[in-house]
């Protein structure tokens, strides 16, 4: 990684999205960057949206609250409602294909549409969502080392939670596969076109 | 030493172990409940002592108690809970007992709001409980400053004799950073001394107690205690400086929070040829006057002064108390919950840059 980064993450608690920022903000520490985690904690998250911003960087990081994030995890719809507008001109927006039937309405942002729960289920567990929005965020921008995630996943899962390593694993390479293949191919808010699987 | 993540609650909570405190009495409280919830399961593994008390009055004379016994002792609260704590902190102050309290704010006055908040300025400096006493405030401004702190808290409480609250705010105690622990396993017990009860075999009976009824007793109690004051304030003063040189055209005054969403900005407006510099006070009492004073002076004639806080407007008295008029000294604040965001502070130095400089032609020129 060159620079700093930083991302924003979000849906309905429960959906793991807090979790899949800690996973993040794990593996950039082991990776030697600095690195800020800073949940919401306030009343939207009773009964609203869970988010939290990751901030990633090779220096000290001052404010880990960020006007404009570089990208957004958008689990659910009032996620992206909420936040998609504020991503920086140029950022990327993965958005959670499973829930959201709309577009992002941003053309100046790469998207990318992830069916989240269908690529955990053929993995092995539809709780891994979350793990497949990571996978894609970290295929799309290469922000840190594949091994690096994928130590801080089955790190995570301890005791009795060990045997969901491989489904784990398996949903982040999904994920990835899925992040890496958007970004080569550059086109934006358009990729939602070719998907005819959500609008009903 | 290896690097953990951590929230700002759990690492606060395990330094304190490190430090060698395994007493803890506490009442559960938003932002701050990571902290008994952390120790509620490490304590039992190190020997230690975890009680959930009925309230924040009983748990800070329950720290009274132990301290009393010469026991590194530790409570931990949010703004409601803290302002129910100023009596027992006031007696513990006026029996020179050490104990570290921690404090992550939170937005009020009343039941307020649960975001965080650095309203409490004048609470934890002014003394908010009754008589002539004073903390050691210390206001940490990372995560890993936190841990700095609460190993630096005991050491201060002991050496002086005398209670430390660790001033944070929701955002240090919610957020996760990497930390490393400089010391490894639970630290040492207070050291022997001559003043901390426990039985009186084979030795004087040592007495600790507040009430003085001799005025001339209390008189001589309060100028003791006044002249320890005085001592703390020449040798604990700390503060940092992060920016430009002594070029820079505003100084700005925050701590806590928001002095590290000041650093971003500072760097941003550094890149714009913009000079500004922050003065961080990581002491809220002892309050860094003088090294204040001497930042503010090093401004040109037109430089000018801003403090921003999350709160409308405390630390601000002290700031102008330092400056005492050499420059002028203006105001930033937000309440609620809120905090400021660095673009609305870039915007307003930008502002305040700029029209320092129409004041200054050489300058405005260098800048170009």
């Amino acid at each position: 990684m060159n620079g700093a980064t930083n991302v924003l993450m979000a849906g309905f608690g429960g959906q793991g999205m807090l979790l899949a920022g800690k996973l993040l903000a794990q593996a950039a520490m082991n990776e030697g960057l600095a690195v800020s985690w800073l949940p919401s904690y306030g009343p939207e998250m009773r009964g609203g949206t869970a988010n939290v911003i990751v901030c990633l960087s090779p220096h000290d990081i001052g404010s880990p609250i960020v006007d404009h994030p570089l990208a957004l995890l958008a689990m659910n719809r009032p996620s992206l409602d909420k936040f998609a507008p504020r991503v920086a001109p140029g950022g990327l927006i993965v958005v959670n294909k499973t829930l959201i039937e709309v577009d992002a309405e941003r053309i100046d942002c790469t998207v990318i549409e992830v069916p989240s729960r269908e690529l955990a289920s053929a993995a092995g567990t539809d709780r891994a969502a979350n793990i497949v929005m990571l996978g894609a965020y970290v295929g799309a921008t290469g922000v840190l080392p594949e091994p690096a995630v994928e130590q801080a996943i089955a790190s995570e899962l301890k005791g009795k939670k060990q045997q969901w390593i491989p489904a784990n694993l398996a949903a982040f390479a999904a994920g990835l596969a899925l992040g890496r293949e958007a970004a080569a191919t550059p086109v934006s808010a358009a990729s939602s076109d070719n998907n005819g699987s959500s609008e009903s | 030493m290896t690097k953990v993540l951590m929230k700002g609650n759990e690492a606060l909570s395990e330094a304190a172990i490190r430090a060698g405190c395994v007493h803890f009495f506490g009442y559960p409280i938003t932002p701050q409940t990571e902290v008994p919830e952390y120790l509620v399961k490490r304590l039992p593994e190190v020997g230690g002592v975890f009680v959930q008390a009925e309230s924040e009055i009983a748990s800070i004379h329950m720290v009274y108690g132990a301290a009393g016994m010469g026991i590194k002792c530790l409570t931990s609260s949010s703004s409601p809970g803290i302002s129910l704590m100023a009596e027992g902190i006031s007696y513990i102050a006026a029996c020179e007992l050490p104990c570290v309290i921690i404090n992550i704010m939170r937005a009020g006055p009343g039941l307020g709001g649960i975001l965080p908040a650095q309203s409490d300025y004048f609470q934890a400096t002014k003394g908010h409980g009754h008589g002539d006493y004073q903390l050691i405030v210390l206001a940490p401004s990372s995560v890993q400053e936190a841990v700095d702190h609460m190993l630096l808290a005991f050491e201060l409480a002991e050496r002086w004799r005398n209670p430390v609250m660790i001033c944070a705010d929701g955002m240090i105690g919610q957020m996760m950073e990497p930390v490393e622990f400089p010391v490894a396993g639970r630290g040492e017990p207070m050291a022997e001394n001559d003043w901390s009860l426990g039985g009186n075999e084979g030795r004087e009976r040592r007495i600790v107690n507040s009430l003085h009824l001799s005025p001339e007793d209390l008189n001589d109690h309060n100028i003791a205690l006044k002249a320890k004051y005085d001592k703390i304030a020449e040798e604990e003063v700390r503060h940092e400086v992060y920016g430009a040189g002594d070029d820079a055209e505003v100084l700005v005054v925050a701590f806590g929070t928001v002095a590290r969403i000041v650093k971003s900005v500072v760097d941003d407006l550094a890149d714009e040829g913009l000079k500004v510099k922050l003065f961080r006070p990581v002491t809220l009492r002892p309050f860094p006057y003088d090294a204040l004073r001497g930042a503010a002076e090093a401004l040109p004639p037109s430089g000018r002064v801003l403090t921003v806080e999350m709160s409308m407007g405390q630390m601000v008295e002290d700031v102008q108390l330092a400056v005492l008029g050499r420059r002028p000294v203006e105001f930033q604040g937000c309440a609620g919950g809120i905090v400021p965001s660095p673009k609305e502070l870039a915007r307003r130095l930008r502002s305040m840059v700029i029209g320092a400089a129409a004041e200054e032609p050489i300058a405005a020129n260098s800048r170009s």
